[in-house]
């Protein structure tokens, strides 16, 4: 009895009355170091935890899962089964957490992930695109029937000197001659800042079934439909497609993928099909917020030309090759570029 | 898939979640006070943390009174001042955008704010929580929170109509958790994410163990003394074990007595007289040996009528 006193463990195990408790406590140690990696996890000193425990992590994870099954089916000592369903949970936590690397992560979405949620959602892209195309041509063809409708599309305020009737000269001016400008920077850094947050906008308003994404789409490309017009009642439609198209090309795509995005989540959610609309739902919505993390990267882009090359290049074929380029690129990356096959697959596995 | 939890049902805010290995564990979504309570705790953090760089930016700047004016000159100090100007665009969209992402992508999972309250997120169908997922349940933050929040307030009470279309926007997507059973907000319902309790349990000692270590043999040799027949106790079952080991683990001489008293009345001893913890703790021990060894033949009895 001596040595039971001392409390040793091999000596407790013999001691034990009940095979449960025996079971228990051949086991506790696992548990307990267990317990310590997810404790020292949960405070965040990730940098505490050695090498060699969090290797044995996920092992030791799957031990208590199972000594958890078992204890459910042969034990009745109700604290030593809360303790170890709330152990298996917090190690669940961590074991499936979100991956520690944000930069694995992101590698991953970069080479292959993102342009594989795109393509994933590629007739969204398309609905999306044909109404933008419809909104442009609707904002022509208001202005072309009734000028005043211009005031009501672009604003007073943002119009400033493009206003129809305005001459030539002016419209000439407010396309070209702005590389003296001072505070370019401030300016991209402004225009990333809030085209970030329309896009935002365009994605979160998919959970309106998608509506106001495209209502949205539509009156943004109004907006440039009427402005295409008074520029080419002035005999400057190239120069206006130069200057729209250094950024545009970039913008307006995000600007598409942004919408598409939000017109899926929305379809999803009016018709999920065979799967319950919850499902359906998280299953777009993870899709789309990949795409979204591309958007937001490729308005910080749009952004940068929008307020740099725009204002160097001074003059239309530059610009047009910029842009062009830039559609290219995208173009190619989304749509032909298949990407490292490996993340891509992770990515998609882990989904 | 192994056999649902043994626990007792608490309230209706348990959950059963299934893990990737197949295994059922009780989960707890966290109350709708403790999620507001983290909300305002975070909005707070949040607004001091942009009047914080917002100041210190300024300071750096040496004053915003002449920012305007430096900024059109082409000198140097504007050159400066206009890349502080972008650090500041940046760090508050990163404040407004980025805060959430970052803390929930972390192994906690949680903001500082859930943290304080007790919360985090997980994935609802029991898999890995994604990357994908926080971003999707972030993103929707915009048009739940902040949006409507600005539009107030650049509408003010006096603009009639654009307010209350403001306001009722705001009360849809902050009422949305109270309609639905796990109380899932529109960026949950879209990230296929929830939020639950953080489990705290230790591990408390083994009954038919601990104390036998700790305070000798004299205890052993008194719990010896009692024996049960089968009859005696065969007459209750999983439940009232389970009652019973939390009678003796808070350990405190009232309940234990009124106990004892329906237990030994119930089996008709009485030999427990001024001894009744050690009399309990071998009923206890002998009434779980008698039931895990049914349980390990596939038999066993949920309550003393079954």
């Amino acid at each position: 009895m001596n040595a039971a006193v001392s409390s040793s463990s091999w000596s407790a195990i013999e001691t034990a009355a009940l095979r449960s408790d025996r079971f228990r406590l051949d086991r506790e140690a696992d548990w307990k170091r267990l317990e310590a990696i997810v404790t020292r996890m949960e405070k965040g000193r990730l940098r505490g935890v050695s090498d060699e425990d969090l290797l044995a992590l996920p092992g030791l994870y799957r031990t208590v899962a199972s000594s958890l099954s078992i204890a459910r089916e042969t034990s009745l000592d109700a604290a030593t089964l809360a303790y170890l369903e709330a152990l298996v949970q917090r190690a669940w936590f961590i074991v499936y957490g979100p991956r520690s690397s944000l930069w694995e992560w992101l590698r991953g979405f970069l080479g292959g992930g993102w342009s594989a949620a795109v393509r994933a959602i590629w007739l969204d892209v398309v609905i999306a695109l044909a109404v933008m195309v419809a909104g442009t041509v609707v904002g022509w063809l208001l202005v072309s029937h009734d000028p005043e409708w211009y005031f009501s599309l672009v604003g007073r305020g943002m119009a400033g000197d493009r206003v129809p009737g305005a001459s030539v000269q002016e419209l000439h001016g407010t396309l070209f001659g702005l590389s003296k400008e001072n505070g370019m920077s401030v300016f991209a850094a402004q225009l990333f800042s809030n085209n970030a947050q329309v896009a935002i906008l365009a994605f979160a308003l998919g959970f309106a079934f998608g509506v106001p994404s495209l209502l949205l789409l539509v009156q943004n490309l109004a907006v440039l439909g009427a402005m295409a017009w008074l520029y080419h009642g002035a005999g400057l439609t190239l120069d206006f497609a130069g200057w729209i198209a250094v950024h545009g090309t970039t913008e307006l795509f995000a600007i598409l993928l942004a919408g598409a995005a939000g017109l899926h989540i929305g379809r999803s959610l009016a018709f999920p099909g065979n799967r319950p609309v919850l499902q359906a739902a998280a299953e777009a919505g993870r899709r789309a917020a990949l795409v979204m993390t591309g958007v937001v990267l490729m308005l910080v882009i749009a952004a940068l030309l929008e307020g740099f090359a725009r204002q160097l290049v001074d003059q239309t074929f530059g610009r047009l090759v910029i842009g062009g380029f830039m559609l290219a690129l995208w173009s190619a990356y989304f749509f032909a570029f298949r990407g490292n096959a490996d993340s891509a697959t992770r990515v998609e596995r882990r989904r | 898939m192994s056999a649902a939890p043994t626990r007792l049902r608490r309230w209706g805010k348990d959950r059963i979640l299934v893990t990737p290995e197949g295994i059922a564990l009780p989960v707890t979504v966290a109350s709708r006070g403790a999620r507001l309570g983290a909300l305002i705790l975070d909005l707070i953090f949040i607004v001091v943390l942009m009047i914080g760089s917002t100041l210190a930016l300024a300071a750096i700047g040496g004053g915003v009174a002449g920012l305007g004016r430096e900024l059109r000159s082409g000198s140097a100090a504007g050159q400066a001042l206009q890349f502080l100007v972008i650090v500041w665009i940046v760090i508050m969209f990163l404040f407004r955008n980025a805060y959430f992402l970052f803390f929930e992508l972390g192994p906690r999972g949680a903001t500082p704010g859930k943290r304080m309250t007790g919360i985090r997120i997980a994935a609802r169908d029991g898999g890995r929580l994604t990357a994908e997922m926080v971003i999707a349940r972030n993103l929707l933050r915009d048009i739940e929170l902040f949006l409507p929040i600005v539009f107030i307030a650049s509408a003010g009470v006096d603009s009639g109509w654009a307010w209350l279309a403001a306001t009722a926007w705001f009360l849809i997507f902050m009422l949305f958790p109270l309609f639905n059973r796990d109380a899932l907000r529109a960026g949950d319902v879209i990230a296929g994410s929830w939020v639950l309790e953080r489990p705290r349990q230790k591990l408390e000692a083994a009954m038919s163990v601990a104390r036998d270590a700790a305070l000798g043999p004299a205890i052993e040799a008194a719990r010896r003394g009692y024996q049960f027949e089968e009859a005696e106790l065969a007459v209750y079952g999983e439940f009232e074990l389970q009652a019973l080991e939390r009678v003796l683990r808070e350990d405190r001489q009232q309940s234990i007595e009124t106990v004892y008293q329906t237990i030994a009345e119930k089996i008709g001893r009485n030999d427990g007289w001024n001894d009744e913890k050690a009399f309990l703790e071998a009923y206890y021990t002998q009434l779980r040996a008698r039931l895990e060894s049914g349980m390990r033949m596939g038999r066993r009895k949920a309550d003393k009528f079954s």
